[in-house]
């Protein structure tokens, strides 16, 4: 049970009601703080009376707004989402579906090379005491700044497309899912373990009957913050790529020709893919979890 | 696979056997391998010895320190042999077979090290750096060899020796980044984001109303692209270093609120009872109570965030920058093909943000001694 | 059967106290009508099955819980005042040391938070320490002890109030059995050196029966008092007196009492 479920069940659906309607108010105070400077040049320029009530009224409705307000997202949103087709070159979703594919690939990739890598790290002493140094090192260098290099060295070697990309979102995805599940591989009692040597087990039964199970919570944490790592990878990588397509180059098209509610609307929907991907790993984890303990409500 | 690891013997064996093969073989092009029989002649003496060492095994320590330091002198040869002229580029299969049979020296004695750990000697940490150390050594010398003795062109991987090349090359450069991108945006947007996330949380501990509806919101935050705000920080804040330290304290803040609220509430019942039963203020259960079981939790968000903030600085760069900062460099040398340099960027960030972990780790280790991820039992 | 406590003046005194939770199921009767008075430099042990309310009645008693129906009071004022007079010194079911604390400064904590003098502070960690045999101890962290020794640090910090109550929640529960005979004669000697008054929460008769003055066994669902059982051995008994027949009929009478309370039926 994730940490918002047992705060929903505990009555926090009107504190989380109460700090998001805040949030709201704050942002459209914050429409008027930004946008209020070039208005009232704007006024003075022209020579015109103004309120504050107009003032409020037009910086909502602004133009080219330095902060757009919610309600002028909102219909963005509308505009690239719903409007049009989902294969024009418009629409947030073609764009979204781009990120997606190229970061669930990195995301499934990373997962693989990450339980791959700690089934090797818990089982040879050696790769523990000389690997696991290097990756806790590799991820304090910032790795996304290697995302352009990948992208054009894979490319200048023919290999373009999704591919280049994904690296990116295992490169992110790997190290929560190594540190995870050596902890969820090494996290059963020792007297279990024992247990199963009375049994003369073999190793593969340990692994498989004792071993796997008890990790399958860590696992579970550790995917959905590799699942959120992912689309951040997907998006950085897509900078270089330069308006070829994807959440991260409506970004910098965004950026490049001043559009921001176009940078926020690509913002918004980059953050529903990610949270929908966590939501769904929950979802995944919770079924998991229950067939594991027999019907039991998961764990933590 | 696994018992061929356990097994000393056979690992040595196969070394061994390696380095054989590898004598047999030319390792460059018939005519360039005749130029050179000194060097190969140093190197099959280091390699005979080594591996006489490695079999006889009189006394353990010893002898693993003697195949330490003669594993890193032929490691030394045979880097000069795949600089020479004549070999790179040219690389065959005797000059693979020989790489393979230092891989196996390699592993031979990082596994020596690593069981030497089981009877615990006063030299283990020692043992724990020279492990993951000869790693390192290992992977870069790999590297080199791969790079130089293939001839991969530099535009694609250049040579870790190119790099450092590079590096003692423009150090002005390098230095003038470093200073743009942590020094004036890293730093204070990392000392801001946390100070305003602990602040935060700390209120949403006075008001309990406020945690349940932010930790929550904290935890979607968590699992959004928030990298995604730099174009928009950029627009507010100019290319100058002040969009690059928002982006910074925007992407610390939430981790640094979301670990401080649950350490607030990682104390246990019987030590907030054992506060009460001695009739202990709020403040002073909160000050010598809940505060020092939060630390560890607050030393995890600092970690964290330290990564973070490298490279949110970094790729806010890449959305507009003044000509001077890490992820502009990145930037451009990549359009300019020039790889050297864009490495030695990156081993520069990536020797700070090691640093940056490693003084937080540091000070993790100073703060929170008595936290059960540290102590030394009786 | 009478006490030479019997004339001392009543430290805690319950009348007719019920408690009630209040959970998903319904009510639960964690304490229903609950008669006891507890007179100076007594030694009552509660004992019964687990439920039965003997660790809530502890903690009403030092307000970490809330009665919802009859009367107690500490010294003639309710259990909130004695708290905050720092009337009572309280031994956890586990010791509750703070790991970034040395065994001095753990012990000088209550110290602390009453705001004595820092000389003070020290003289009494070393006095309390000294007294439950600790003494070269002071410097280490608590994760560096022994559970015993970690159990008796806590005992030397809930005495350090200098309180004339001792409230004691299964104290030695997780301890093995030669380490725990071990502490019961030390407890013993210091009650004796002392004077206190001490309540002790345990599942264990003999435990029970060699400490007390009096036995209260209770029994669960509700949780209520069944026997009051005196126990009148010679004050500087030993551990032997466990072997002798007046123990063993004293126990007996206990285990007839548990039995009673049907604590064992639906459990």
């Amino acid at each position: 049970m994730t940490m918002t479920d047992k705060l929903f069940r505990e009555g926090a659906l009107l504190p989380v009601l109460t700090v998001v309607l805040s949030i709201i108010v704050i942002w459209y105070a914050g429409s008027i703080r930004l946008n209020s400077p070039q208005l009232i040049d704007r006024y003075e320029k022209n020579g015109l009376d103004w309120t504050f009530a107009e003032l409020a009224f037009d910086a909502w409705e602004m133009e080219r707004p330095v902060l757009p307000s919610p309600h002028q997202v909102g219909i963005e949103l509308k505009k690239t989402v719903i409007d049009k087709p989902f294969t024009s070159k418009r629409s947030l979703v073609y764009h979204a579906g781009i990120t997606l594919s190229s970061s669930l690939l990195g995301f499934a990739l990373g997962a693989l090379l990450g339980i791959g890598l700690a089934v090797g790290i818990v089982y040879v002493s050696t790769l523990d005491r000389s690997l696991m140094p290097w990756i806790i090192a590799s991820q304090t260098i910032p790795i996304l700044a290697l995302a352009p290099m990948i992208i054009v060295v894979l490319g200048s070697i023919g290999i373009t497309g999704l591919f280049p990309k994904s690296v990116i979102s295992m490169y992110l995805c790997f190290f929560p899912v190594v540190v995870g599940m050596v902890k969820g591989l090494r996290s059963p009692e020792p007297i279990l373990i024992d247990q199963m040597r009375t049994y003369s087990a073999s190793a593969t039964q340990i692994f498989f009957k004792l071993r796997l199970p008890s990790s399958i919570p860590f696992l579970f944490a550790s995917l959905k913050v590799a699942v959120a790592l992912s689309v951040v990878g997907a998006i950085v990588a897509e900078l270089p790529t330069g308006g070829q397509g994807g959440l991260g180059a409506r970004l910098l098209s965004g950026s490049y020709y001043g559009q921001i509610t176009m940078i926020w609307a690509a913002l918004i929907v980059a953050s529903l893919v990610s949270a929908s991907l966590v939501a769904f790993i929950g979802i995944m984890e919770r079924i998991a979890l229950r067939r594991l303990n027999g019907g039991q409500a998961a764990l933590g | 696979m696994k018992t061929v690891f356990k097994n000393r013997e056979i690992s040595v064996g196969l070394g061994a056997g390696l380095l054989v093969l590898a004598l047999m073989f030319p390792p460059a092009l018939e005519q360039t391998w005749r130029q050179i029989p000194n060097a190969i002649f140093g190197v099959a003496m280091l390699a005979g010895v080594f591996a006489l060492v490695a079999i006889v095994r009189i006394a353990p320590r010893m002898t693993l320190i003697a195949q330490l330091l003669l594993l890193l002198s032929a490691l030394r040869v045979a880097l000069d042999i795949v600089h020479l002229d004549s070999v790179q580029g040219s690389g065959r299969l005797g000059l693979w077979l020989w790489v393979s049979a230092l891989g196996f020296a390699v592993w031979h004695v990082m596994k020596g090290f690593s069981s030497q750990k089981a009877d615990a000697t006063p030299n283990s940490l020692v043992d724990r750096i020279v492990v993951p150390a000869l790693f390192g050594v290992w992977f870069l010398a790999l590297w080199e060899f791969i790079t130089t003795g293939l001839g991969i062109p530099r535009v694609l991987l250049p040579s870790p020796s190119l790099v450092g090349e590079s590096i003692a090359g423009s150090l002005n450069v390098l230095g003038a980044d470093f200073n743009q991108t942590v020094v004036r945006a890293v730093i204070p947007g990392f000392l801001m984001g946390n100070l305003a996330g602990f602040a935060a949380a700390l209120a949403a501990d006075r008001w309990p109303f406020l945690g349940r509806g932010l930790l929550p919101v904290g935890n979607l935050v968590s699992a959004i692209p928030i990298i995604g705000i730099a174009p928009i920080m950029v627009m507010w804040f100019g290319f100058d270093w002040q969009s690059k330290a928002a982006v910074v304290v925007i992407m610390t803040f939430f981790p640094m609120l979301v670990n401080t609220i649950s350490g607030l509430r990682s104390s246990t019942p019987i030590e907030l009872d054992l506060m009460r039963s001695i009739g202990a203020s709020h403040w002073q259960t909160f000050k010598r109570v809940r505060l020092p079981n939060a630390l560890p939790f607050v030393f995890n968000a600092l970690k964290i965030n330290s990564a973070l903030a490298l490279i949110g600085a970094i790729v806010a760069e890449f959305f507009g920058t003044p000509i001077v900062g890490m992820g502009f460099r990145i930037s451009t040398e990549v359009g300019r093909m020039n790889m050297e340099m864009v490495w030695a960027s990156i081993a520069v960030a990536a020797v700070s943000g090691s640093l940056f972990y490693g003084l937080l780790a540091m000070a993790e280790r100073r703060a929170t001694f008595w936290h059960a991820s540290f102590r030394q039992s009786p | 059967m009478s006490l030479d406590t019997d004339q001392n003046e009543i430290v805690v005194q319950v009348d007719n106290l019920s408690l009630e939770f209040t959970t998903s199921d319904g009510p639960v009767h964690a304490l229903s009508d609950i008669n006891l008075d507890i007179r100076s430099g007594e030694f009552i042990s509660l004992i019964g099955p687990s439920g039965c309310g003997k660790t809530t009645l502890l903690r009403v008693i030092a307000d970490l819980e809330t009665h919802s129906a009859g009367d107690i009071r500490i010294n003639g004022v309710s259990p909130a005042d004695a708290r905050r007079q720092r009337a009572y010194g309280y031994v956890f079911q586990a010791p509750a040391l703070y790991p970034w604390r040395t065994v001095r400064k753990n012990v000088m904590l209550p110290l602390e938070i009453m705001g004595l003098p820092r000389a003070d502070q020290q003289e009494r960690a070393a006095r309390y320490l000294e007294m439950v045999n600790l003494t070269g101890f002071e410097n280490k962290y608590p994760w560096q002890l022994s559970g015993g020794m970690q159990q008796r640090v806590s005992i030397a910090r809930a005495l350090s109030v200098e309180p004339d109550l001792l409230l004691m929640d299964e104290p030695f529960g997780a301890l093995d059995e030669i380490t725990r005979d071990h502490l019961n004669q030390q407890l013993l000697d210091l009650w004796r050196k002392t004077g206190k008054t001490v309540v002790f929460v345990t599942h264990s008769i003999p435990e029970a029966v060699f400490l007390s003055t009096r036995v209260v066994v209770m029994s669960p669902r509700p949780g209520k008092i069944i026997d009051v059982i005196p126990c009148v051995f010679d004050k500087d008994r030993t551990l032997d007196v466990r072997e002798t027949p007046a123990f063993l009929e004293v126990a007996h009478r206990v285990r007839e009492g548990l039995k009673a309370g049907h604590s064992y039926d639906d459990d």
